[in-house]
Parts: C-alpha cells; sequence; structure tokens
C-alpha cells in the first residue's frame, strides 16, 4: 500500500510509520455537482496530515467521506476507496464502530445541551459503559487531554453549551476523545475561537499525535506549517498537491498555484 | 443643522399614523375575546355551583347540572390523545428525523395538511363509517375518540415536527460522529430538547378536542344519558354537544344554563391551556443552548 506514495519522499520519520488510511481515486458528488474528484493519498500513524485549500476546495467533504456521515446524506456519493487499518470502509458492517475510532472536531463548537460531565461521557455510555467509576476516569482524563480539566472541575453539572466558545472547543475535543480514537479529524477548528486558545490547542495536538493519527483540515495555511508534518492541497475539488509541509513553504513545490496559495496571492 | 425639514416632519406624522393604525387593529383582536368573556360570565356566572359542576341535568335538562357531560368530555379527551399523541409522536419523528425528501415524504406531508384541512363534519361521518360501523365500536367512547384523535392528529404531528427541527442539526451531527445511532440521537439529544414544543402541539389539541362537537355527535356523544360511561365502549354525554343541546333543542331551559355550560367549558380550555403555558415557561427556562 505504502508504494503509491506519489510525493518526495523524505527521512522525516511519518515516512516510515504504518499507514493508518489509505485513500483511492476518491471521487464524492452532490447530485451532478463534484465536490471532490479523484484524489489518492495515504495518511500514516502518528503524522498530523494537513488540508489546507479554500472554501469548496471539498475538504470538509473529504472528512465527511473517511467516516461514512455520507450515510445520513443520501445525496452525496462516494466512489472509489478508502481503507482504514487495511480495511475497505465500504464493506465494513459495523459503522457505528468506525465512527467511534474516528473522533470529529467541527469548525463551529458543538457544546451537546447536557452537562459537562455528560457531553464527554455520553459515547462511552452509548456503547456501553456504565460504571461511575470508569465514567468518572474517562471523563477527567479526556477533559485534561483537552486542556479543560482545571477550568470546569468544580462545574462538571453545568451545561457544556452554555461553555464560552473557545472552552465548548476544547469540551468538543474532550468529547472526542472519549473513546480513545485511533484517528482524529479537526474541521478548521480555530474559526470561532480566540488567538491564545487555539495556540492551547495547538499544543494539545503536539501531545495528541503521539497516541493516534491527526487530519487537520484548515484554512489557515500558517497553522499548518506549525502542526502538520505533510500537507495535501485542495483546491475546487482536486488535489493539487501533496508533500511535505515544508517543502510547501519554501517553495519546493510541483504546482505553481500551491505556491501562489500558501503564499496568499489568491484564497 | 439639525432643523426638522418638511420632509422629515411628514414622515414624522405619518410613522405615528401607522403605528396607532397598528394598535389599534391588535386591540380590535382583543375585543372579541373580552366580550365572549363577559358575556358568558354576566350571564352565565350565577349559575356556577358546586352542585352544577358535580350534579346531572333533571327536569328534562331544564335544571341541575353537568357533570355527566363534564365527566364525559374528560374520557373523550383523554382516550383521544391516548391514541393520537405517541402516534402523532412517532409519525413526526418519523418525518422529521428518518425520511429522506422523497416523493412518499412529500405525499405524506400533502395529506397531513390535507387532513388538517378536512371539515369536522366530513370526519364526523367518516368516524361513523369507519368506527361505528366497520369495526363495530358502536356509537361509543372509542369511536368518538378516535374520531377525534384522527382529526387532531395533524396538530400534533406539525407541532412536533416544528419542534424537532428547531433543534440544531449541528447537534444530532456531532453524535452521529461519535458513532451513535439515529435512535440513540432522538432519544437522548433531540427529543429532550424539543419537549416544549411538542408539549404545545399536544395543548392545542387537548383545546381544540373538547371543543369539538359534529365528530362526537354522531360516533359516541348522546343527548342525555342518567349513566357515567364504565368503559371504551360506553356512550357518554359531552360539553359541547349539552351546550348545543340546552341551546337549541330543549325548550324551558332558563337562559343562563347554557351561558353557565358555555363558561365551564371555556374555563375548563384555559385552564388546561394556563398550566401548560406554565409548565412550557418553566421548561424554557431551563433551555439549553
Amino acid at each position: 500500500m505504502v508504494a503509491a506514495m506519489p510525493t518526495t519522499a523524505s527521512a522525516s520519520d511519518p515516512q516510515q510509520a504504518p499507514v493508518k488510511l489509505a485513500v483511492r481515486d476518491l471521487t464524492i458528488k452532490y447530485g451532478n455537482t463534484t465536490a471532490l474528484g479523484n484524489v489518492s493519498l495515504e495518511i500514516r500513524e502518528h503524522e498530523i496530515f494537513g488540508i489546507i485549500g479554500p472554501a469548496n476546495a471539498g475538504k470538509t467533504s473529504f472528512l465527511k467521506s473517511l467516516n461514512r456521515m455520507n450515510t445520513f446524506n443520501s445525496n452525496m456519493q462516494v466512489e472509489g476507496d478508502i481503507l482504514f487499518n487495511g480495511l475497505n470502509i465500504r464493506q465494513l458492517k459495523n459503522i457505528y464502530a468506525l465512527r467511534s475510532r474516528i473522533g470529529v472536531v467541527f469548525p463551529l463548537p458543538v457544546g451537546l445541551p447536557l452537562t459537562i460531565y455528560e457531553n464527554v461521557a455520553l459515547a462511552p455510555r452509548l456503547s456501553g459503559l456504565k460504571n461511575k467509576a470508569e465514567l468518572d476516569v474517562i471523563v477527567e482524563r479526556c477533559l485534561t487531554r483537552a486542556a479543560l480539566w482545571d477550568e470546569v472541575k468544580d462545574r462538571l453539572d453545568s451545561l457544556g453549551s452554555l461553555l464560552s466558545g473557545g472552552q465548548q472547543q476544547r469540551l468538543t475535543i474532550a468529547r472526542a476523545l472519549s473513546q480513545e480514537p485511533e484517528v482524529l479529524m479537526l474541521d478548521e477548528f480555530s474559526i470561532a475561537v480566540d488567538p491564545v486558545t487555539t495556540m492551547r490547542i495547538e499544543d494539545v495536538l503536539k501531545e495528541l499525535k503521539h497516541e493516534m493519527t491527526i487530519i487537520l483540515v484548515t484554512n489557515l495555511v500558517q497553522q499548518a506549517r506549525r502542526l502538520a508534518g505533510r500537507t495535501a492541497f485542495f483546491l475546487n475539488g482536486e488535489c493539487v498537491e501533496i508533500g511535505e509541509t515544508e517543502d510547501l513553504f519554501t517553495g519546493e513545490v510541483k504546482d505553481a498555484r500551491t505556491r501562489d496559495y500558501v503564499e496568499g496571492r489568491f484564497g | 443643522m439639525f432643523e426638522a425639514s418638511e420632509l422629515n416632519l411628514r414622515n414624522h406624522r405619518v410613522q405615528r399614523l401607522y403605528k396607532l393604525l397598528f394598535l389599534l387593529m391588535t386591540l380590535l383582536l382583543i375585543v372579541p375575546v373580552m366580550l365572549i368573556l363577559g358575556t358568558l360570565i354576566a350571564k352565565g356566572g350565577s349559575v356556577i355551583s358546586i352542585d352544577f359542576l358535580f350534579t346531572s341535568p333533571t327536569d328534562g335538562m331544564t335544571a341541575g347540572g353537568l357533570f355527566p357531560a363534564l365527566f364525559g368530555t374528560v374520557w373523550l379527551v383523554a382516550v383521544a390523545l391516548l391514541i393520537s399523541v405517541p402516534l402523532g409522536i412517532a409519525a413526526a419523528i418519523y418525518l422529521s428525523e428518518y425520511a429522506g425528501n422523497n416523493w412518499f415524504t412529500r405525499i405524506i406531508n400533502l395529506a397531513i395538511i390535507n387532513l388538517a384541512g378536512v371539515p369536522s363534519i366530513v370526519h364526523a361521518l367518516f368516524g361513523v363509517g369507519a368506527f361505528v360501523l366497520f369495526f363495530g365500536f358502536g356509537t361509543s367512547i372509542l369511536a368518538a375518540s378516535l374520531t377525534l384523535a384522527i382529526m387532531t392528529l395533524p396538530v400534533v404531528i406539525v407541532a412536533t415536527r416544528e419542534s424537532l427541527q428547531a433543534v440544531p442539526y449541528a447537534f444530532r451531527e456531532a453524535c452521529w460522529n461519535m458513532g451513535a445511532t439515529r435512535w440513540q440521537t432522538i432519544r437522548r439529544v433531540v427529543l429532550p430538547n424539543a419537549i416544549s414544543g411538542i408539549l404545545t402541539g399536544v395543548i392545542l389539541e387537548v383545546s381544540r378536542t373538547s371543543g369539538e362537537t359534529a365528530p362526537i355527535m354522531f360516533t359516541g356523544a348522546v343527548f342525555f344519558t342518567p349513566f357515567l360511561p364504565q368503559g371504551i365502549f360506553d356512550q357518554t354525554m359531552a360539553m359541547s354537544l349539552h351546550l348545543f343541546v340546552v341551546s337549541t333543542q330543549v325548550p324551558g331551559v332558563p337562559e343562563n344554563l347554557p351561558y353557565g355550560v358555555a363558561l365551564v367549558l371555556i374555563a375548563m380550555v384555559l385552564l388546561m391551556n394556563s398550566i401548560s403555558i406554565v409548565f412550557r415557561t418553566w421548561l424554557r427556562g431551563k433551555k439549553k443552548w
């Protein structure tokens, strides 16, 4: 599976790591409109894989196809193959288990209208965990990893939806971590978050990288540069380029559009 | 520099005129309500007493109370709710949470709109044909309540669907992304946050159901019976029909008796509405986003 990588090989660690997600000829359509065409790429274990690109590039559709959220949208057709740990997700019987292994964080924070505790405990509960002591451990660990524990530990019973935007986004991350996911997908997580919180979350992600694979969709190119080992550039439904993040920023690109975007000439 | 021009002054005058006009229209709305309530209280208030509420009509319905009718209406409304609330909520959940946007869903939605538009007398005749005769329930509480339930089903469905859709879509997506099934999502997140809107629909239904006359007069409600219903296969008296009867069908009814009956009926509906408004305000106070 590793053989088909179209990028220039480099000596950095992720290149040797096993492939977590392999995407082959992925095409996503909404009715007659193609949102994303013919994308093939591989995401390796314990890397932060950045996806940059302007609006309408197909970034969010790409993420949705990875945990088969297209089952909730009959208008969204996904063609091509996606292999998770080498298994074709189209053939999975239990897509709920797939989703529980992939944590998702949205652009706008979604604090569910439940208590802070329940926000984090919800997913483990839904998958059958009832033991209060175990749930307590999960809640504390996830909130700690999301750098929120200290701020909310005294009011776990207050509503998650009433936290500030930045806190809710960290709550969302804690919730995404509650099932020990193997992959964490973040879709422009910093869009509604202040710069200080953004930096705190970025620090969290750098830590989490050691435990899981992270896919970071962002329209802040500098954020991709700070975090991602490799980055893909999507534009108008096309995957223009995939490469070492530093290469994209130092001008070692194969496509002039990548350089123009990274340097801020459009987008 | 800031002195008003002729145009400014005119705009100002016109704007005040319109404000006055809209205010008048709004006040006009209150007039019928006040007149109805005022007349009922003035003419029927003297009839109301504990005895009136808890005794049977006597002397060929020209005296006595309205207890059998009150009791019967409670029966009819309760049975109708038991049928239409679960059915309506289930249908609304399907339409809002499961159904795709296709011809099948559109036909169902059209059917619901049409069901809401069917005149109540047509429902009554349908009830006679379907429940009284075809299913063989006879003229009974069951047949009357089924007819009422079908008639008010659109109210419950529409109110429930609206309140389900008012729950942000992002909540559902967040749950689905965690691996929750549709039902888990509905059960844990969507329904608890839609409950106050659903309740509004149910209360609207109670108000409508308790006041309807046509659908029950051929299917289960009777002119007069000295017996209280013992079960859903019995006939019963009902407030709305009783009001119709004492107002138009029985000679020699004292003038204020029908007003008293109407007052009790409207008080019952207002009481239900107030309880629900208080309850809903309390639920909204706990609004979670």
